[in-house]
């Protein structure tokens, strides 16, 4: 049984904006997964659609062998699937802290060990767990961002571009926490436009064009692959 | 001078208490709230049912606290007017606003409606209590003479450490506990809040709680510095939004400051202008803000 399986799934927004028009992708439990392909194919479109945030015309999607297809992203996230949006992931007037808290706020536990574990594995948040996030620089932000996700304890993370807008020194560096993440046992979906870096950090990919799967293949095939270097890695 | 000050820390104590709320509502629940003045005065009239009328009629004794103009009744009658308060704020929430989030009409339309449902609160106080000035009691009010030439009645000093006690009580809430930090989140996130599984709608409830209760105990307050009547809040309206722009809309803590300075603007203003326009020192302040900061004073990303 795959963690996630989506099938024949078609959505958009709202009544008439079909995006996606039938895709089907499988992740395996411990996998690396990037979705590429070029703007407007659909790629953040399928991952609001997996997380309820869109709702999903036709088609299904399963989460650990159950559907989740109709759930809003509430009760998705208390199953242990969390999401991290491109933009808008922060609480900018909350503090490193606060932010991190709120990633707990379904958690009825002492989520307070959690937090440590989250400050190891950013030592850099660590010294600024009181400052408002707002102030923080864009490499920083990324972080607490996923600290937030991280704080669930998830079984998957989907990171919508977590290299967005990044100087490549971060990049190098939020990818490299990914794979740190990933080796803690979470299953990774990834977004990327990025698709050279996205490839390379992960086991497989999916191309997504005009809404439905073209490619799919080991991260390293899809990088060497001929028709793909020249649709996005500029070859 | 320093007295005029004095009476305008008491207005703006009195003002802070209700942009608290409204600020907090437009953070949260994403409108501008035009029946928050009338919520104001609908907390005065429930004291007003309570102190003077129903505690009376129940013969409960009453005595002078002090220099103070009024007794423990009317310090009992605050909680339960506050709580009513908000739950009314509640109750028209589902009623109107909540159907009204879920067509997802603009906020615009809910401005709208909430200025509908100012004018239908208002109505419903006439009908019930009429047209009169009301007074919670009746006497003299002596004046404290204070250093530096402030004159205050002991009512006064009241008002401003009953507000301040709530103002701080509120800032500790949202500062300290976690549904006040998830009101926070959501006020700057609605998006990501609901995607870390906060409940989007039961911080909505809480928040016209907070927001209506801390109305009730500025309407009181300003009954207890004036008289009760049908206007009272309403002519506050305005005042309030300036102090909520000038703080930053949305900023509790900005709330708390822009409600001293509008409230002490207004009083000062009278130095040199007739009282009657004191809203229009209120619309002037706006006006600059608007023209010259329009994201506040706490303003900005």
């Amino acid at each position: 049984m795959s963690l996630l399986e989506v099938e024949n799934v078609v959505s958009g927004y709202g009544e008439e904006m079909e995006i996606l028009h039938n895709v089907s992708i499988r992740v395996e439990k411990g996998e690396i997964v990037s979705l590429i392909g070029p703007n407007g194919a659909g790629k953040s479109t399928l991952m609001k659609t997996i997380f309820g945030l869109l709702r999903a015309w036709k088609g299904r999607v399963l989460f650990a062998g159950e559907e989740i297809t109709r759930l809003q992203p509430e009760q998705i996230v208390r199953r242990g699937l969390c999401y991290v949006p491109q933009v808008d992931n922060v609480f900018p007037s909350l503090t490193v802290q606060e932010n991190l808290e709120m990633g707990a706020f379904i958690r009825d536990d002492d989520y307070r060990p959690r937090i440590d574990e989250v400050y190891d594995m950013f030592p850099d948040l660590k010294g600024r767990r009181g400052t408002r996030v707002g102030r923080l620089s864009g490499g920083m932000r990324q972080m607490v961002a996923l600290g937030r996700a991280l704080m669930l304890d998830p079984q998957m993370l989907l990171l919508d571009e977590p290299s967005a807008g990044l100087a490549p020194l971060v990049v190098e560096l939020i990818f490299e926490r990914i794979r740190a993440i990933n080796q803690q046992g979470v299953t990774i979906v990834i977004v990327e436009q990025n698709a050279r870096k996205a490839l390379e950090n992960s086991d497989r990919g999916y191309v997504l064009v005009d809404g439905q799967n073209r490619l799919e293949g080991a991260g390293q095939a899809l990088l060497a692959d001929k028709q793909i270097g020249e649709l996005f890695l500029g070859r | 001078m320093a007295e005029l000050v004095g009476y305008g820390v008491v207005l703006g104590s009195i003002i802070t208490l209700g942009a608290i709320g409204l600020t907090l509502i437009y953070g949260i629940v994403r409108f501008g709230n035009f029946a928050h003045g009338d919520l104001m005065t609908l907390g005065a009239y429930l004291a007003l049912l309570l102190a003077a009328r129903l505690f009376p009629a129940l013969g409960v004794s009453d005595s002078r606290l002090g220099a103070l103009s009024f007794g423990w009744v009317m310090l009992v009658s605050f909680v339960p007017a506050m709580v009513v308060t908000g739950l009314v704020a509640v109750g028209v929430d589902r009623l109107v606003y909540q159907r009204l989030r879920h067509l997802r009409v603009p906020p615009v339309m809910l401005a709208m409606a909430s200025l509908a449902m100012a004018f239908i609160l208002r109505s419903l106080i006439y009908i019930f209590w009429g047209p009169d000035f009301h007074f919670y009691t009746s006497g003299l009010r002596p004046m404290l003479m204070l250093p530096l030439g402030i004159k205050l009645r002991p009512d006064q000093i009241f008002i401003i450490v009953t507000a301040w006690v709530l103002v701080v009580a509120l800032y500790l809430f949202l500062q300290r506990t976690k549904m006040g930090k998830a009101l926070r989140a959501m006020a700057d996130n609605p998006d990501l809040a609901r995607i870390s599984g906060i409940p989007t709608e039961q911080m909505t409830t809480w928040t016209w709680i907070i927001g209506g209760g801390m109305a009730a105990a500025g309407g009181i307050l300003l009954g207890i510095d004036s008289q009760v009547r049908p206007e009272m809040g309403w002519i506050l309206l305005l005042p309030l939004f300036a102090a909520i722009i000038l703080g930053g809309i949305g900023n509790p803590y900005g709330a708390l400051v822009g409600g001293l300075v509008i409230g002490v603007v207004q009083q000062v203003s009278t130095q040199w202008l007739l009282p009657a326009y004191k809203p229009a020192v209120a619309f002037a302040v706006l006006i600059v803000i608007l023209l010259f900061r329009p994201q506040g004073i706490f303003g900005g990303s």
